[in-house]
């Protein structure tokens, strides 16, 4: 039966959607691209047309400056692609504005997930469980020993130690579509009201979550305080910017990062990093596994991360799966 | 067990030195007797467990863990502790860590039978932190860049005493160091150590460089080419102590019935040959040496072929009597009056090397062709025996080539035959006072100047004492000094250290000496001739 799926193709940069000739967050220019996020990885510009939500649509012209041939699909809503293939955009739960692509053709239904989580998110809408015949995953975190902890945790572990150093701040390295937005939601969530410091190049992103209607209190650009000001504050930075020349003019920050890695003493380590935090926007492992097991699909195709012990996961469990070779996808700094 | 877990981890993201030391403290003085005493050890000399090893972790993983799900996560993480707790089923009831002795008593308790049933539950009582800090501890070295001296050091810090005296009656305690917190926590007397074979810190010198020093103040030795160590009899026992105060008594058991007073002595270790004579009645070159240190049991063939002798410098205390507060001269002439007494199959006594003035002196120590012969020593004739390094009192004099002793940072693998070595060293100096927080900086790079099998070990070195990789290279955790001779070093921005060496060389892999006694960035700086 698995024969009959020869519409859909793996190809080394991309999924093709043969009959229709469109391509799912193809990691090169193509003529019709769906795009399941903003994330640079999944969504490159110089495509002639491209089919995403609103709000990825309006991350990618916020990266790319160009809105060229761009085909809005909101959450829910199909559209019909040339070759008789529906494409329906169901949330992710990754970032904001990210979704798994349901493509339907000739009666068998398609998952493709790009990168998704299933813990709450207080910034985009909540993944859900869609059944497939073929459902394409991502691996990022496709190892069991990652389990990322309740961001409750994470939080309370961030705020004690700002408490406690009244004369620091805490730096947070988040990466700058999504993480960053999540952590000052969560931090707002836990009760701080404190105005948060942003590196420059946060704020547009942090602009355009708000213009969304994602709630981020007050905000400050770092470049337009003094040291004394950001004593006993959090303040949000790119993970480059984290052991920068630029993190000088801080009140001697205390470095933290938001990452789903961070699990991993010597990643922490890698990085320099003194307050790990474990917040991750992409599927844990009891998540990954728990989600092939929900959609129950015929075969698991798996896109980028650690394959192997995904692939390894469903061979134990007698489920088909093969891992797809596809270039250009990178572990985002999550 | 969770405060200790909560140490561990805060040590393992912290890198400044003084935030270390501070944390160490903090715990030494929050926590009870005797949890902080085994805590304690387990930082500095580390706990044995000989039934835990980290064959037994692996082996309880995979019956719990599919064999190549643990392969890939091992390989993942780098750490088979790290990965363990990671991947430890969670326990259906809530945490109820055991404390840190509690935890020690039952690891004690396990047998290689019991281990496979215990160690589980002890797993099952803790969560992540607490189980990585427990496998930690059961297997030995913690790894997480705290030597034995940062640890006495923060001891001495937390109860404000001073570092010399925990070092003093640190080696003749066993943990939990119950005497130790009793004196230093609970102002109880110190630990009685008289009737102990126990170590003394050494009186170091500082480099001569340019001072020019008058010969009727200080009297001048040679300095010899072995290792520096103590011969301590007391209590019916005799010890050998290496310059960090580790105790190689097993390594020259030749020494050890030779001594027929309580005493305790301050020489250089050497060998006898007949290669580099010399008027001092034959000691061998430093790899000579060699061949005998590091071995845990001896051969009579090493012994006959490698006789190990004490060329005496100081007398610490003869029979009861403490002599560390004497001048120079009184102790010199307290242990002239000795060697009469110890058989010179095994002791001589450093020559005093007569020069009319220092110039003269200087023309003697050019002309000096000893292999033996590292250089001189400048001793203060008022000086008391001190332990550590003061300003004035002793100075070192080396012949050239150029030598420092620096700390090895970080490692490459070589190239060609070399490419399965971590053959590439990058070591480093300090940028002050490494008890006071300095940091290492690195001065220079050198893949020469060790034989086939220093490498070997070398390498083991590398691999178990890693801290870090990036990519090919691998951060140690710095606790290895190289005595590097080089022939110039100049100002460079190439370093962060501001200097580069020109061709340097290992000449010598110190293992015997603790990394805080390597040299300083500005010992170096001074070395600049333009
Ligand atoms: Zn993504
Ligand atoms: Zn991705």
């Amino acid at each position: 039966m698995a024969a009959s799926f020869s519409w859909i193709r793996p190809e080394p940069h991309g999924i093709h959607i043969v009959p229709a000739d469109c391509w799912v967050d193809p990691s090169r220019a193509v003529d019709k691209a769906l795009v399941t996020h903003g994330h640079a990885d999944h969504a490159r510009g110089g495509h002639d047309q491209t089919v995403a939500t609103p709000e990825t649509l309006a991350i990618m012209k916020l990266r790319y400056a160009t809105s060229a041939g761009a085909t809005p699909v909101a959450y829910g809503e199909t559209i019909r692609l040339p070759g008789g293939v529906d494409a329906t955009y169901v949330p992710a739960g990754h970032v904001l504005g990210s979704a798994q692509i349901l493509l339907e053709h000739a009666g068998e239904r398609v998952v493709v997930t790009g990168d998704y989580k299933r813990r709450a998110d207080p910034t985009c809408a909540p993944f859900e469980v869609t059944k497939c015949d073929i459902f394409i995953t991502e691996a990022t975190f496709g190892l069991p020993l990652f389990t990322h902890p309740p961001i409750e945790e994470e939080m309370a572990k961030l705020l004690e130690r700002l408490a406690a150093h009244p004369d620091r701040c805490v730096l947070v390295g988040a990466y700058a579509l999504g993480k960053a937005q999540r952590v000052i939601a969560e931090l707002r969530r836990a009760g701080h009201r404190d105005p948060i410091y942003l590196h420059g190049a946060m704020e547009k992103m942090c602009r355009l979550y708000e213009e969304h209607g994602v709630d981020l209190g007050e905000l400050r650009l770092v470049a337009d305080y003094s040291k004394d000001d950001m004593r006993g504050a959090v303040v949000v930075c790119p993970p480059s910017a984290l052991n920068d020349r630029w993190s000088r003019r801080l009140p001697d920050p205390i470095t933290a990062m938001a990452s789903g890695w961070m699990r991993v003493r010597q990643r922490a380590r890698q990085r320099n990093v003194e307050l790990p935090l474990v917040i991750s926007d992409h599927a844990d492992w009891g998540e990954l596994t728990r989600t092939i097991e929900e959609v129950a699909a015929q075969e698991n195709w798996i896109t980028h991360g650690r394959e192997d012990a995904l692939l390894r996961w469903c061979q134990l469990h007698q489920r088909r799966a093969r891992a797809l070779a596809l270039a250009g996808y990178e572990d985002e700094d999550d | 067990m969770e405060e200790f877990a909560a140490l561990v981890d805060a040590l393992v993201y912290t890198r400044s030195r003084n935030e270390k030391l501070r944390l160490i403290a903090e715990y030494l003085r929050a926590t009870p007797d005797p949890d902080r005493g085994w805590a304690l050890a387990a930082l500095s000399d580390g706990l044995d467990f000989p039934a835990v090893k980290s064959s037994t972790i692996r082996n309880l993983m995979q019956e719990r863990v599919d064999p190549v799900l643990w392969t890939l996560s091992r390989d993942f993480v780098g750490d088979t502790a790290e990965t363990a707790s990671l991947l430890w089923p969670a326990p259906a009831d809530p945490p109820s860590p055991p404390s840190v002795s509690e935890t020690v008593e039952l690891l004690s308790a396990m047998t290689r039978k019991s281990v496979v049933t215990e160690l589980p539950r002890l797993l099952d009582r803790l969560d992540a932190s607490g189980r990585y800090a427990l496998l930690k501890l059961a297997t030995g070295g913690m790894r997480i860049g705290v030597s034995s001296r940062l640890a006495k050091t923060a001891f001495a810090q937390a109860f404000d005493v001073s570092v010399d005296e925990v070092e003093e009656y640190w080696h003749g305690l066993q943990p939990p160091y119950a005497e130790l917190f009793d004196w230093a926590a609970h102002g109880k007397p110190p630990p009685d150590t008289e009737n102990l074979p126990t170590f003394r810190p050494f009186m170091l010198a500082h480099p001569l460089e340019d001072t020019v020093v008058d010969l009727a103040d200080y009297a001048a030795e040679w300095k010899w080419d072995g290792i520096r160590v103590q011969l301590v009899r007391a209590g019916g026992e005799t010890r050998l102590y290496s310059r960090s105060g580790d105790d190689i008594s097993a390594t020259f058991p030749e020494l050890l019935d030779v001594l027929p007073f309580n005493a305790v002595l301050d020489g250089e270790l050497l060998v006898r040959g007949s290669v580099q004579g010399g008027e001092e009645g034959g000691a061998a070159s430093f790899n000579a040496l060699q061949q005998r240190l590091g071995r845990k049991t001896v051969s009579k063939k090493m012994l006959t072929e490698y006789p190990a002798f004490v060329r005496l410098y100081d007398a610490l205390i003869v029979e009861g009597d403490d002599l560390r507060e004497r001048a120079w001269t009184a102790r010199r002439s307290r242990l002239e009056a000795l060697m009469a007494r110890l058989p010179d199959s095994h002791f001589d006594i450093s020559s005093v090397v007569e020069a009319r003035d220092f110039e003269h002196l200087a023309q003697i120590r050019e002309g000096s062709r000893d292999d033996a012969i590292e250089g001189l020593m400048l001793k203060r004739k008022d000086s008391p025996y001190i332990a550590g390094r003061r300003v004035g009192y002793w100075y070192k004099w080396k012949r050239d080539p150029l030598l420092v002793d620096c700390v090895l940072m970080y490692a490459q693998r070589g190239s060609g035959k070399r490419s399965s070595f971590y053959s590439d060293y990058t070591f480093g100096c300090w940028d002050g006072d490494p008890d006071q927080g300095a940091d290492l900086l690195p001065v220079g790079k050198a893949y020469s100047g060790f034989t086939d099998e220093e490498l070997k070990k070398l390498d083991r070195h590398v691999r178990q004492n890693t801290v870090n990789r990036f990519g090919p290279v691998r951060e140690t955790d710095r606790s290895l000094v190289f005595e590097v001779a080089f022939d110039s070093v100049h100002e460079s921005r190439r370093h962060k250290s501001g200097l580069a060496m020109r061709f340097p060389r290992i000449r010598r892999i110190r293992w015997d000496k603790p990394p805080h006694e390597a040299d300083r960035i500005e010992a170096l700086r001074l070395l600049i001739r333009d």
